[in-house]
């Protein structure tokens, strides 16, 4: 498939829930392609950032600006949750669910479901219910059936939290692969190391509000302001 | 103690025998009242669905009356499809009292809300679930309902379970709109009314067996079908 870089633009974003600012406000830019980190602690608005860009979550003011229209931008993106949200079915319907809400033709969503069971090793589970896999099984799960769509854009939430080395590894492959071929990925994280290996820009947020954006690089080696090198430090900041 | 025992009996030898009387009031209690939950489903199972997805401004005010209307008395709801259907009333027309059409009408009416909001119980868990993954793949309302129906199909035939239950058991409205004619509208229920008014307890405890033996007959049957409980299965 070919990709077309879809771009994206926050200005003056700003949400306000029950009088109290939770995010913002923010001007940022995104450029349509490469592998973005952000990086911040608890409570910074990652996932409020995450869900404003992907159209889940409304802002109270600002806009949110794509390179295309926005119905073909939100169909062209994937979310994956820090917990996998799986449906109560089988592995094969899992992954089959989004290709069917586009009505894509039976044969077809049959070759990309075996396509994307095996590149997550899930081949033999397919009639499986997908709640009784463990939780490595249903991150790779949540994650392929974001990506058998296809899609442009890819966000996601602090995919490896709480999964053990083994299963972070073969996250990672996956979203390397998928990066690779042109998906452009926008990601939380906690884990450090893996800003490190995953990266290719890192846009570093404290109190809702964006500390520093750089290339992984620059933001790595030299950081422009004292919360960003005290958090590479793994000291506590507010 | 006794007439117990005999009621027992009698429904035993009523089913052995093939008594031609009961079963053709069975079979038109499972008609009416198997009719009656299709229809009540139909209505139920989306808008219970409906309404745990949709917020609306009288949203709660319609949970709460669906909750209220679960309580309906049947003998109330019989005397208003009666005078619905009756000769002067606006449907009189259709001809439908002392139907068993007439009896499917009370019927769903009596159940439709009690489905409903078993259905809307379970459905508001089940989008609490699935709500981020459905929002982020962009579904439409139709779509919404239509996987929360599937997925919560289980719950949803416990829903509809409760509703036959009610439809099957229930006696005053049936009574009030169907009229308990003998070959025409005599159900189960109100022909043990009938031959507890004649004194005849031992055929009605004998019917009310055979009422209990349906009931779970179906129950059972019913998850058969769907392979609920069977391991593993989706």
């Amino acid at each position: 498939m070919v990709k077309h870089p879809m771009s994206v633009e926050l200005e003056q974003a700003i949400i306000t829930r029950r009088g109290t600012q939770l995010l913002g406000p923010i001007d940022l830019s995104l450029s349509g392609t490469g592998f973005t980190i952000v990086l911040g602690p608890n409570g910074a608005g990652k996932t409020s950032l995450l869900k404003v860009l992907h159209g889940v979550t409304r802002l109270s003011s600002g806009r949110v600006r794509w390179s295309v229209p926005d119905k073909e931008a939100r169909e062209a993106q994937a979310y994956v949750f820090q917990k996998p949200i799986m449906l109560r079915r089988s592995v094969r319907q899992n992954l089959a669910f989004p290709l069917q809400l586009l009505n894509f033709p039976k044969a077809e969503i049959a070759e990309r479901v075996t396509h994307w069971s095996g590149r997550i090793g899930l081949e033999d589970a397919l009639n499986r219910p997908a709640t009784r896999l463990s939780g490595g099984e249903q991150q790779k799960l949540a994650l392929a059936r974001a990506l058998i769509r296809e899609p442009q854009v890819l966000f996601l939430d602090e995919p490896c939290a709480n999964l053990d080395g083994r299963s972070t590894l073969e996250i990672e492959k996956l979203l390397l692969a998928a990066s690779t071929a042109g998906t452009r990925i926008i990601m939380t994280t906690h884990d450090l190391g893996q800003a490190r290996r995953l990266a290719s820009d890192v846009v570093f947020l404290l109190n809702g509000k964006v500390r520093e954006q750089a290339t992984a690089q620059d933001f790595f080696s030299a950081q422009q302001t004292e919360e960003a090198q005290a958090f590479l430090n793994g000291d506590i900041i507010e | 103690m006794n007439e117990i025992w005999a009621g027992i009996q009698a429904a035993f030898r009523l089913i052995v025998t093939l008594d031609p009387d009961l079963v053709q009031i069975t079979l038109r209690s499972l008609q009416v009242s198997l009719s009656a939950l299709v229809i009540a489903s139909a209505i139920a199972l989306p808008l219970g669905t409906w309404l745990a997805i949709r917020r609306f401004r009288f949203r709660r005010l319609t949970i709460a009356t669906l909750n209220a209307l679960m309580g309906l008395p049947p003998v109330v709801v019989g005397l208003i499809v009666y005078l619905l259907l009756s000769r002067s009333g606006p449907f009189g027309v259709l001809g439908l009292l002392f139907t068993p059409t007439a009896m499917i009408i009370a019927q769903v009416i009596i159940i439709t809300p009690l489905i409903a909001s078993i259905t809307h119980q379970a459905m508001r868990e089940l989008w609490a679930e699935y709500h981020d993954l459905l929002i982020s793949l962009n579904t439409t309302k139709r779509q919404r309902i239509w996987t929360l129906i599937r997925d919560g199909r289980r719950t949803l035939l416990t829903a509809a379970l409760a509703g036959f239950g009610r439809a099957i058991g229930e006696v005053g409205a049936i009574m009030i709109v169907g009229g308990n004619i003998d070959n025409a509208t005599r159900v189960l229920t109100t022909a043990i009314a009938l031959e507890t008014g004649k004194g005849d307890f031992t055929l009605a405890l004998g019917l009310g067996f055979v009422l209990i033996a349906l009931a779970l007959l179906v129950n059972f049957a019913i998850h058969a079908l769907s392979r609920t409980e069977r391991e593993g299965r989706w």
